[in-house]
């Protein structure tokens, strides 16, 4: 449908550090015993990476799976694929103990692209983002709001966020990457 | 502000993605309980100065709920366990009575 | 006078001359100037007038203790009142004024409080305004406050950005003195983390000041050659014009980062605040001098003094032409040393040891400097200025020998190591009999979350206080805070330093020892707060013989001071007047910050649009197009009402209401919470958080259920969906979702872990519409797709299927008594669904209602609201839900509680319906009065209205309410009380006042 729509359609800032909303990603959420093989072998089936061990993502070109707690994945794949995704999972599951929920349009992502990207996280999130390791996601806050980031490139890391929130996280990442408030601390 | 480390996402976390939920171990009291065991589990707490083990959920993190033991004084932290059980580790009872040759558990 | 010496001044740059105004004076400095070193560069003694007394006051000091020079700062959107001259860096085009007087700094008629400072004693609020209360706040109030006080308010929105920044170190450092420098390198080379602040824009501390000799350089060629060594680490930073303000629990600091306040030109946030977590903090925080009790000692002129050394070396600026040096100790000759080689005179130096033979005094004897053992200064000459001083022996009451004309007084009581970082997360302090300080007891450090300390001190903050002893010091405290936060100091040695011998300083609290009370009421322990001598010794005559009442009692150590210049003093006196020793008294309570932070900078960024989270619904930009007036609910916005042209909002609710009742409505239902709970013991959860029995309903059904607190109250409600055996969608309130998800979470966690549940928050996945009104089924079945009709979707039922090529799913529900579906699609196709429900709904009238007409119409049904019904004392019961509480199941969450005495009482108020006999709006929340009087005086009452509204249906006021026996009561009419007093009568009756049948809904 061509009236899809993410929530802030693709806006940008400019500052020292860019600021892109990336438009509509397809994301489930699956709750279940992630130790069991049968998930592990389901998530592959689905999204083609391997169970992600405590808070590392695995990511596989467009698809892949995150961990958000020990009974809790995120799984990544193209906005037009998460119905199909989810159906396929929740087939393959069957009277497993589980549960798949498309979350796609709940959700809002961010890319902060640029050397200070880490710094601009930081003056947010109560993380120590000089020490957050490639393949690693990690959820706490941003400011007064609920997020998930992680380093999606050289440079460049990717956040997850609510929809309904979008502007405000915007507004926050763009101020935060205003020029001018470069730290330097890294 | 505190920094506990939550036992499910493995997270140093500090006081602001975390939320506070109140004495441990409570025991719930259902249809049939007396007046008395309402009132303990819905009112009485504890507050000792010293040794206390508590509720925490790491709200802004993964979400889950946990258990931890604290000094109310000192604010030291004897550890951090699982919320699916009915009292805390031995391990983590032995350290904390190493620690304080004087605390007895209540 | 006070004046610039040419070719003086490390910290200038003589090439940057930059031109300020103070009280609209046009004045020249440079850079590296203070704006105090550039006003005393121009003779401008005169800074401000004192809080109580309006005393003339200069500069004391030259640093972070300045307790008088406060000021006003800039103008309009960058006004900022009480900004310490010592602490703000000259830059061109800077604006100040002076504050607390009127109607001019040099004449101000407050100053009257001077000559009545003997009716004007401690405590002399608390005694004289008690009484006729009236009268504080309509006579006492308004004139001191207009009389007292510091600086103005600002009234414009501030101009600048300001940020935090979270930071995460192995080893935080504060103070870039020598000290804090050896500490970072030993730290730094174990290989740790680093991070080293400084207050100032400048490195190095008072050693360069002192003549420090390191390594055989001097102080200022060591401090440059560390610095480059530490910039050469890649794991240490180091950050200047950044004050550590405060030391809290579990190694969490912060650091205050002034970044624009000396470049206003930058764009750039003008403040960051550091929020930072170290494994250990290492506090290499220096020392402060302390002042000489003696009468006249805030006298404009009367200096610190190691300040006038600070003046002279790093500004180039003579305090005075002749300036007598009052000490108790060695240090104080530096000063004289220092000004008799700038070829200032210093007519004497008076010591109030009974013998001054040691290295400096004999040096300063050497020059020529006349040294006076034993004496002390009586009292200095002068009001806005110092024009001499009167000299007594100190064993005496102040009977003056002589005199001497002199323009600057440079006093030494000593040093007192800062320990304001050190205590703030409870380290203890130890009692230094040979220096008369308090210096942090290394044995009793603020604990960690290990139970370990996490404070060091370091250098003179240690209480070190010769250059080797400091470097060796701070040299071991670096090397101990990497070791304990993990990592291999490197074996090395602090740098050798050239030792200084002082002979002993003695204790000097009163000058003279036996002065008579005229003198002590004019010997000034706390400038800041106006504290006498003669305060503390009244405090301690009428009673108060703890330190922390003597505080608040006098005002001693309050507010920005925070005992750095007036703590030992006070307490020495105090002590003194209670005859106990001074480890007896103790110390107040150093509270952070360090000094006064902006509340930009506590703020960060959240101001303006980023003030709050505001959440946003899929139809937002709709509804702004639409020219909705907006509502807060919870964090979200909705629409209350959309106003056509110049229509009010009552006629646009109005207006919404009559067209839903007769055409089509349509709202924006997005922010309902959608929680899906699935799994083989889901029914069986959903029983326990229910009222209701949920495990009962079928799939492709819909049950309106309760929720309850384990107190019993009322929290949320919804409709519960059954999806299919396994799974259940809970619709929750607006703004509930996320409570109610976390109290899911909350059970399943923490109390039934062995129940197979899981639950998902799926609440802005979806955009929600409620199609309203007789003609609801018609644009649905005119967009196509899915069965409607009564009989495939029935009334609380719900399906699956595409509506106009949409997927939706629908549900038969009402909250409105009308014909209903809400029908949930993805958020992504949210606008588009809703543009396409308006364009196929013309026809039939389709128009957006919004949150109002919603509530009334669901009063009009008789349909409570949580938060408006219920308060969190109101149970179910109450608003005669009895048939939506399970009788058959033996538990839920509220239901023991629910049984308890109180909760079952029949006395507890019910819900009914209101009809004023009038046709009138009841007042929200007004109260139904009752006979007589409660225990307290006050009228009985015997109801409240929860909701009230103008019906436009029923054209009249409708209102619910809870009534003392309310149900049994229909027809009775009793008395609402208005705020001015009046009474309207309305009317007992039942609370559904539309359609009671409630046919209209299911056609």
């Amino acid at each position: 449908m061509s009236n899809v729509v993410s929530a802030l359609q693709g806006v940008s800032a400019d500052g020292y550090v860019e600021v892109q909303e990336m438009g509509l990603q397809g994301m489930l959420t699956l709750r279940g015993d992630l130790s069991m093989a049968k998930l592990a072998k389901a998530v592959k089936a689905a999204v083609g990476v391997e169970m992600p061990k405590q808070r590392k993502i695995n990511l596989n070109g467009q698809t892949g799976a995150a961990w958000m707690s020990p009974d809790e994945l995120l799984l990544i794949m193209p906005h037009a694929q998460a119905t199909a995704t989810a159906a396929k999972l929740t087939k393959a599951l069957g009277k497993t103990h589980s549960l798949v929920a498309n979350v796609s349009d709940a959700r809002v992502v961010f890319t902060l692209s640029g050397k200070g990207a880490r710094e601009v996280v930081a003056k947010l999130a109560p993380v120590d983002m000089q020490a957050l390791k490639k393949g690693e996601i990690r959820r706490s806050r941003m400011a007064q709001v609920p997020a998930a980031f992680w380093l999606s490139g050289k440079d460049e890391i990717t956040i997850v966020a609510f929809r309904s929130v979008a502007t405000y996280v915007f507004d926050l990442l763009a101020n935060a990457a205003a020029p001018g408030g470069e730290v330097d601390a890294y | 502000m505190l920094i506990l480390e939550c036992p499910y996402c493995g997270v140093k976390a500090e006081e602001t993605e975390l939320h506070a939920g109140g004495e441990a171990h409570l025991t719930r009291h259902a249809t049939g309980s007396t007046d008395d065991e309402l009132k303990f589990y819905l009112f009485q707490r504890k507050n000792p100065k010293g040794v206390h083990f508590e509720r925490w959920r790491h709200v802004n993190g993964c979400g889950k709920w946990f258990h931890a033991a604290r000094c109310t004084m000192t604010l030291e932290v004897f550890g951090t366990y699982s919320a699916q059980t009915f009292e805390p580790p031995k391990a983590l009872l032995s350290s904390i009575k190493a620690k304080r040759p004087d605390w007895q558990a209540t | 006078m006070s004046t610039r010496i040419p070719n003086t001044g490390r910290f200038l740059d003589k090439t940057a001359p930059a031109t300020f105004t103070f009280n609209g004076k046009s004045l020249g400095g440079y850079a590296g100037d203070t704006l105090a070193s550039a006003l005393l560069a121009n003779d401008q003694m005169l800074m401000g007038r004192s809080f109580k007394y309006h005393r003339a006051r200069g500069a004391v000091a030259s640093g972070a203790e300045e307790p008088n020079a406060l000021v006003n700062m800039g103008a309009d959107d960058r006004f900022e009142p009480n900004q310490r001259v010592t602490t703000t860096e000259l830059f061109d085009g800077l604006t100040a004024k002076s504050q607390n007087h009127w109607p001019s700094l040099n004449f101000d008629v407050g100053v009257i409080n001077n000559y009545v400072a003997r009716f004007l004693p401690a405590g002399f609020y608390y005694k004289t305004f008690m009484y006729p209360r009236a009268a504080w706040k309509h006579v006492f109030e308004p004139i001191i406050r207009k009389s007292a006080g510091l600086g103005q308010a600002p009234k414009a929105r501030d101009a600048d950005r300001y940020e935090h920044f979270y930071y995460f170190t192995d080893v935080l450092i504060v103070g870039g003195g020598i000290a804090g420098l050896q500490s970072a390198l030993a730290a730094g080379q174990s290989g740790a983390k680093v991070l080293l602040l400084e207050q100032t824009a400048n490195w190095g501390g008072r050693a360069p000041v002192d003549g420090a000799q390191i390594g055989g350089k001097s102080a200022d060629e060591w401090v440059t050659e560390t610095l480059a060594a530490l910039q050469a680490l890649p794991n240490v930073t180091i950050r200047a014009r950044t004050m550590g303000a405060g030391v809290y629990d579990h190694g969490y600091a912060l650091g205050y980062e002034r970044i624009t306040d000396h470049a206003p030109e930058m764009d750039a946030p003008r403040h960051r605040l550091w929020r930072i977590r170290a494994k250990q903090i290492i506090t290499a925080t220096g020392a402060i001098e302390r002042p000489l009790s003696f009468a006249g000692n805030d006298i404009p002129g009367v200096m610190l003094a190691g300040g006038v050394r600070d003046y002279l070396i790093n500004w180039g600026v003579a305090i005075g032409e002749r300036t007598v040096v009052v000490t108790n100790n060695d240090d104080g000759y530096r000063t004289a040393l220092t000004l008799h080689k700038a070829g200032l005179k210093v007519p004497a130096i008076i010591d109030a040891r009974p013998n001054a033979d040691g290295d400096l005094p004999n040096q300063a004897r050497e020059r020529g400097i006349a040294v006076r053992e034993g004496r002390g200064i009586a009292k200095v000459k002068g009001g806005k200025r110092v024009l001499g001083v009167a000299i007594c022996l100190q064993d005496g009451d102040g009977g003056a020998r002589e005199e001497i004309a002199c323009d600057c007084v440079a006093m030494s009581g000593g040093w007192s190591p800062v320990v304001h970082l050190w205590s703030h997360c409870g380290g203890k302090l130890n009692w230094i009999e040979e220096h008369a300080h308090f210096a942090p007891d290394p044995k009793r450090p603020p604990l960690g979350d290990t139970g370990e300390g996490f404070v060091v001190t370091s250098g003179t903050a240690s209480g070190a206080m010769d250059t080797p002893e400091v470097l060796k010091d701070a040299h071991l405290a670096g090397k101990a805070a990497a070791k304990s936060a993990g990592f291999t100091p490197k074996r090395s040695q602090a740098p050798k330093a050239t030792a200084t011998t002082e002979a002993a300083m003695a204790p000097v609290w009163v000058m003279p020892k036996n002065a008579t009370i005229e003198l002590k009421a004019k010997m000034w322990l706390d400038y800041q707060n106006d504290v006498k001598v003669s305060d503390v010794q009244l405090a301690a005559r009428e009673g108060y013989e703890s330190v922390e009442h003597t505080k608040r009692y006098t005002t001693l150590g309050m507010a920005t001071d925070q005992g750095k210049l007036s703590n030992i003093n006070g307490l020495a006196v105090l002590s003194d007047a209670l005859n106990q020793a001074i480890p007896q008294t103790g110390t107040t309570t150093f509270r952070p910050p360090y000094t006064p932070i902006s509340l930009g900078a506590i703020a960060g960024e959240a101001r303006g649009e980023i003030f709050q989270p505001l959440r946003r619904t899929p139809l937002h930009a709709w509804h702004e197009d639409a020219g909705a007036y907006m509502e807060p609910v919870g964090q979200w916005r909705r629409p209350y009402c959309y106003p056509r042209g110049a229509e009010s909002h009552e006629d646009a609710v109005a207006r919404e209401v009559t067209n839903t009742r007769n055409a089509l409505g349509l709202l924006d239902a997005s922010t309902l919470g959608k929680i899906i709970v699935k799994g083989p013991d889901a029914g069986k959860f959903l029983d326990m958080l229910y009222t209701n029995m949920m495990s009962t309903l079928k799939p492709g059904r819909c049950r309106y259920g309760l929720m309850c607190s384990e107190n019993g109250f009322l929290m949320d409600d919804g409709v519960v969906a059954r999806i299919d055996e396994d799974t259940f969608l809970c619709h929750t309130t607006s703004g509930g979702a996320e409570n109610i998800h976390g109290w899911m979470e909350e059970w399943l966690q923490t109390e039934w872990w062995d129940w197979k549940v899981y639950v998902a928050n799926v609440t802005e996945q979806l955009a929600q519409v409620a199609v309203v009104g007789p003609n609801a089924r018609k644009v649905l079945e005119k967009m196509g797709g899915m069965d409607v009709s009564k009989e495939a979707l029935t009334f609380m039922g719900w399906a699956d299927g595409t509506i106009g090529g949409f997927d939706a799913r629908v549900y038969r529900i009402s909250f409105s008594g009308e014909l209903s579906y809400e029908v949930a699609v993805p958020a992504s196709q949210g606008r588009a669904f809703w543009d396409a429900l308006h364009a196929a709904g013309a026809e039939f009238g389709a128009m957006a209602y919004g949150t109002e007409a919603l509530h009334i119409m669901r009063a009009e049904k008789g349909f409570i609201m949580i938060g408006d019904e219920t308060d969190g004392t109101v149970i179910p019961q109450d608003l005669g839900l009895h048939w939506a509480i399970s009788k058959k199941k033996t538990d839920f969450l509220g239901k023991r509680a629910q049984q308890r005495s109180f909760m079952a009482s029949t006395e507890r108020w019910q819900l009914v319906g209101l009809e004023t006999v009038d046709g009138s709006v009841l007042p929200d929340g007004a109260y139904a009065l009752a006979e007589g009087m409660n225990a307290n005086g006050q009228r009985n009452m015997q109801g409240r209205v929860t909701s009230t509204y103008h019906s436009p249906t029923l054209e009249r006021g409708i209102a619910m309410g809870l009534v003392l026996h309310g149900p049994d009561r229909m027809g009775e009419v009793i008395n609402f009380g208005r705020v001015d007093g009046t009474l309207i009568p309305a009317k007992i009756v039942d609370p559904v006042f539309y359609d009671k049948s409630g046919e209209k809904q299911d056609v």
